[in-house]
């Protein structure tokens, strides 16, 4: 009987610790992301991509799509060279799509906002989007602010 | 003069000796895992009192671990109107740091002081060697069965600790503090990474669970067969387990997290 309990017991922590893994994976984590993930990649030249990261968020219309899986810099046209996992529950997507870099809030983290164009033919895997507008700098935006404010008087 | 050299000498070839015996041990132990996952029934009764009997604190404390943030990273949050951050900040901290951390430093408390105590006095009244007697290794019979609990209960116990943390500040967030309750798991679930934070928390209570067991059966096993002696193994265990947990958090953080 004695024997019974102690495994009895030691099986309910075993399940109690599997269990909050499986918590931490489902409920924490990103997990979920990985089971469709059988998506399809695109290219994205920006000349600025300002503080976008890997695993930033791609949007549409404001509904996830997406993530950044790469970012490297072209050394041919010192532009960046974003790579971006699309989901493939969202393959209609027309090829003249444009890709834009916001800032979530005003000190939020950036992500990429595609914009749907007009094209009949739909994005597939290695495909490129020509159309890219680059982050917004604010630097720079508060610097042209200022010189035309200058020029102006 | 003399003296004091001597003396700094003894007490760096025993660290030494002490450090090698050690070593010796583990390998002797690791040796004996095959074996003793053949005997599973042995693991089971040590994974009783190793694992089952530390969860209610493990419980307690993490819940309470988890408010705490809950709390006090609202506080700061609020300030920049990112209190919906809330749910990222607590599950990060709790699944990177927290979790493994506090948990092996219970864990070190509860279930390895209680090892160094029982190997010590089963050594003080000479079972050890009445089973050497016997021709019974007890590095097999009675060390490996506790080392491969303790190996076995430190990640389950670290995953049951985060989870219910993240539980803990949820119900601080939402409950107390009224946090958005969507956001604070879609925030969480879209900055923590399933194989960068989880996995990683998990891979760290592992080296933590073997680090924390090995130090406390060493210490039980080359303990001064006196009551003093065994006294004084039990808080070393709690010490250097300390030390030990917090050292290798630094450089296990730096591997994992270090270039992020």
């Amino acid at each position: 009987m004695q024997k019974r309990n102690t495994e009895i017991t030691v099986g309910l922590f075993v399940a109690a610790g599997i269990v909050a893994i499986f918590v931490l994976a489902m409920k924490v984590s990103n997990f979920t992301d990985f089971t469709d993930d059988s998506g399809y990649q695109v290219v994205a030249e920006f000349a600025n991509i300002g503080g976008l990261k890997v695993r930033s968020p791609v949007t549409m219309a404001g509904v996830r799509v997406g993530r950044v899986s790469n970012i490297t810099l072209d050394e041919n046209t010192y532009n960046a060279k974003v790579t971006l996992d699309l989901y493939s529950k969202f393959s209609s997507l027309p090829t003249d799509t444009s890709a834009s870099i916001f800032t979530a809030g005003l000190l939020g983290e950036q992500y990429i906002a595609l914009d749907a164009g007009a094209e009949d033919e739909f994005l597939k895997n290695g495909d490129v989007l020509h159309l890219t507008q680059p982050a917004l700098v604010l630097e720079q935006v508060i610097g042209q602010f200022l010189f035309s404010k200058a020029e102006g008087e | 003069m003399i003296g004091f050299i001597q003396g700094l000498g003894r007490s760096v070839i025993e660290t030494l000796q002490r450090l090698g015996r050690a070593h010796i041990f583990l390998w002797d132990m690791v040796r004996g895992i095959p074996e003793v996952l053949l005997r599973f029934s042995l693991v089971i009764q040590q994974l009783h009192s190793v694992g089952v009997m530390s969860v209610m604190i493990i419980l307690i404390s993490g819940l309470f671990v988890g408010m705490v943030l809950g709390l006090q990273g609202y506080n700061t949050l609020v300030d920049f109107g990112a209190e919906e951050s809330l749910g990222v900040l607590v599950a990060l901290s709790l699944v990177r740091e927290l979790g493994p951390v506090v948990c092996a430093l219970l864990f070190a408390g509860r279930a390895g002081s209680a090892l160094t105590a029982e190997i010590g006095l089963m050594k003080s009244t000479e079972q050890l060697s009445g089973m050497e007697m016997m021709a019974v290794d007890p590095v097999r019979r009675i060390i490996a069965p506790r080392f491969v609990a303790g190996i076995i209960s430190m990640p389950l116990l670290a995953a049951i600790f985060s989870a219910v943390g993240v539980f803990g500040g949820f119900l601080v967030g939402y409950g107390l503090l009224g946090v958005d309750d969507g956001a604070f798991w879609s925030q969480m679930q879209v900055k923590t990474d399933w194989h960068d934070d989880v996995l990683n928390g998990v891979i760290k209570s592992i080296v933590f669970g073997v680090v924390v067991t090995w130090i406390a059966l060493f210490e039980g096993y080359d303990a001064v067969p006196t009551s003093e002696g065994v006294g004084r193994a039990t808080t070393r265990t709690v010490v250097h387990s300390a030390f030990a947990i917090l050292g290798l958090d630094f450089v296990l953080t730096a591997l994992m997290f270090g270039g992020i």
